[in-house]
């Protein structure tokens, strides 16, 4: 399966995440800086709240009317002289894009940052089917693929990477010799870059938003990477998924905005860049040839779901930013490209349930990504509805807790048994009661107590103490 | 005024100071406190599992136990807001939804009832000792109930207060998360203890035994010297002597 990450078992994953110190202080320390500057961004609007929700209403508007702006869309590109393909799924995104890299006769492609690309797993693909090389010029994406390691965060894909990680990948495979100064590193990076955008074959970028009125795509980067790698490659492909729409600029606008406050704090991104198809008469600069690939790839089937709102995103990656999980797990442990809040709702969607079974229950429902997400989604009840679908539609939970839950069942209902049971719960327990407190549980209380002590159950219950009282009064 | 109290069942079990500390401040309101003998447990931890038909059993049973209280208060953020979702839980369901409407527009968390309903800033308790406060989420979050605790607790005497860093993260409980995820809600409460260990406050308040349960048991474990106390607890302490 394309998006997934590694082929450890969840809790392995989360086991070596946990153990991971290096990658765990990376995490808080980049969580606690993007939310702050989330935090000075979004208040400095003014109004946040509204803002939401006027990102929430245009994202349902596309949403609902998704086949009439993408229609518009393919129209506008196809009148400037591009070639619209729509992919149904991730086998049929990787064979047109490798038939056009064939047809062009590719030996190199510059490729700006895109997780529609890494969900369909394209650059193996090209590797292997066209035999050429695939170039992230992203400089988060080029540190991982040096070592062929895969994102941890849909915004900062190497957040999990310390600068003298960094270092040491680029001694490695470059026999750099610089110091693990950010700067020096990214200098490195830019002048091994260069050489790749003069002399690439083709140019792939992602999709931030596709603008339908005009057949645009737009691009957000702090690199200008997505610029070099769509003004100099003759051909242009650009990937993207199939909700990524936005009607006209005037939507761009408020979207971009609250995109790139939302994701790193930052009132504008240092580019933003809209094409609109391949070089017209008159340009300067730009492609040739243009490749508008949009990817359904199980995205129509969430459409008109009860999970419809989880295409809302504009993949800011607020919510794992903010995310208590996030930050003691870190991004490989959800073992999938998607990770944070929105990753353990959409990649069950996308990948099912098979893979992703767990990632739903691995939040306490929090509710803070909830909060913090720009286009409003419910994430922690979109978490819940799908406790709810893998225990009572797929019928996927332990059988030991299906059994404990029919017990909670019929004794939260009925006066009598919770009677009988609170009563006789602290005789029960007594045995392995110390001072008032259970150190070693059996049963469903043993992890409760593999970490923390448990407190006994009082002999006289609260609803005794209450009686008694009132019949003191009486 | 009459009050019908929705104890929850981990003070009915474990915490019963809890549930004896929030009958007296009430009282002491001015409120005469009801305690309806059918309550149980508000569905919570099955609801949130996913578990939605047993809890709905568990809510049908509150729904009636409930259905003559004038007002519901609970010391419980999350089982508060339970209740509120009702509504939502029995949207659907023409037998239920209305009792089920009726029964959410009527609970309050106990803060918010004594600061909301009864208007009341200063509830006249004195409590000598440095306190800080763990923001629960549901209550925080989803209730919607953000500055009571902390209006209340302002003008509680002698007591002084301690700002938690991170005061929003959650404390890695999450009901039955605490023993399905049990290594990731260790590092979750991991940080919060140290968080608290680091305000230098000798007492750790909230306003929800879930969420405290978890903070307790994970800092007797590591043998913090904090003591955890429900707000209830704080609210309806009036004998201490006053510092100031």
């Amino acid at each position: 399966m394309p998006m997934k990450v590694g082929n450890e078992s969840f809790n392995n994953r989360v086991g070596e995440g946990i153990q991971n110190t290096f990658m765990r202080s990376a995490v808080s320390g980049a969580q606690d800086r993007l939310e702050t500057n989330r935090q000075l961004a979004t208040e400095d609007l003014g109004n946040w709240e509204e803002w939401r929700s006027l990102g929430e209403e245009i994202r349902q508007h596309v949403l609902a009317n998704l086949d009439y702006y993408l229609t518009q869309l393919s129209e506008q590109v196809a009148a400037r002289g591009g070639h619209v393909f729509f992919a149904a799924t991730a086998e049929e995104a990787q064979v047109y894009i490798a038939e056009v890299a064939n047809k062009k006769q590719a030996k190199k492609i510059v490729k700006s940052k895109s997780m529609v690309t890494e969900e369909i797993d394209l650059n193996h693909y090209l590797e292997e089917h066209v035999g050429c090389r695939v170039i992230e010029t992203d400089l988060g994406e080029y540190i991982l693929q040096l070592d062929n390691d895969l994102p941890s965060h849909i915004v900062a894909p190497a957040l999990h990477r310390k600068k003298e990680q960094v270092q040491e990948s680029f001694q490695r495979h470059h026999h750099y010799e610089g110091s693990e100064r950010p700067e020096e590193l990214t200098k490195h990076a830019r002048k091994m870059l260069r050489d790749d955008y003069l002399t690439a074959d083709i140019g792939i970028t992602g999709c931030n938003f596709a603008v339908a009125e005009t057949g645009s795509v737009c691009i957000v980067t702090n690199e200008g990477n997505a610029d070099l790698s769509t003004a100099l490659p003759k051909t242009q492909i650009t990937v993207m998924g199939m909700e990524r729409l936005v009607p006209t600029f005037e939507e761009l606008e408020v979207l971009v905005n609250m995109l790139t406050r939302s994701a790193v704090g930052q009132k504008l991104p240092s580019y933003v860049t809209v094409l609109s198809g391949p070089r017209q008469e008159g340009d300067v600069d730009g492609p040739e040839e243009f490749h508008l690939v949009i990817v359904d790839n199980g995205r129509s089937e969430i459409l008109g779901s009860e999970f419809q709102a989880i295409l809302q995103c504009i993949r800011c990656g607020a919510c794992a930013n903010i995310c208590p999980v996030y930050r003691h797990v870190g991004g490989h442990s959800y073992g999938s490209i998607y990770s944070g809040p929105v990753g353990a709702v959409l990649s069950p969607l996308l990948g099912g349930y098979d893979e992703y079974k767990e990632l739903p229950f691995a939040s306490t429902l929090c509710g803070a990504c909830t909060d913090v997400c720009p286009v409003k989604i419910p994430l922690h009840e979109l978490l819940h509805k799908h406790r709810q679908t893998i225990v009572e539609k797929e019928g996927r939970a332990p059988v030991s807790e299906r059994f404990l839950m029919s017990i909670f069942g019929i004794g939260s209902s009925s006066s009598g048994m919770y009677k009988f049971g609170s009563k006789v719960a602290s005789s029960v327990l007594k045995p392995l009661t110390k001072n008032e407190q259970l150190s070693k549980g059996i049963g469903p209380l043993k992890n409760w107590t593999d970490i923390r002590e448990f407190p006994a159950p009082k002999k006289e219950r609260f609803r005794d103490w209450f009686e008694n009282r009132q019949k003191g009064d009486d | 005024m009459k009050v019908s109290l929705f104890a929850t069942c981990l003070v009915d079990m474990f915490q019963t100071n809890v549930g004896k500390a929030t009958v007296e401040l009430l009282e002491h309101l001015g409120c005469e406190v009801i305690f309806p003998k059918g309550q149980i447990c508000c569905g919570q931890p099955a609801y949130n599992s996913g578990y939605v038909k047993e809890a709905k059993e568990a809510m049908k049973n509150m729904i009636t136990t409930f259905d003559d209280a004038e007002y519901i208060v609970c010391p419980s953020g999350s089982c508060a807001y339970m209740f509120r979702e009702y509504e939502k839980v029995f949207a659907n369901d023409a037998q239920w939804s209305s009792r089920a409407k009726r029964l959410a527009n009527k609970t309050y968390e106990l803060t918010q009832f004594i600061v909301e309903v009864l208007g009341i800033t200063d509830v006249g308790a004195s409590f000598n000792g440095n306190v800080t406060y763990h923001m629960s989420c549901h209550m925080t979050r989803l209730l919607g109930v953000k500055s009571a605790p902390f209006t209340l607790l302002d003008n509680v005497r002698g007591l002084t207060y301690t700002e938690l860093p991170n005061k929003t993260t959650c404390c890695g409980f999450g009901g039955t998360f605490s023993v399905k995820m049990t290594p990731i809600s260790e590092q979750m409460v991991d940080e919060k203890v140290q968080h608290i260990i680091e305000t230098g406050a000798t007492y750790l308040v909230g306003a929800d035994e879930g969420c405290l349960m978890n903070i307790r048991g994970r800092a007797e474990r590591l043998g913090a010297h904090v003591q955890v106390l429900h707000i209830a607890e704080i609210l309806n302490s009036r004998k201490a002597e006053v510092r100031a």
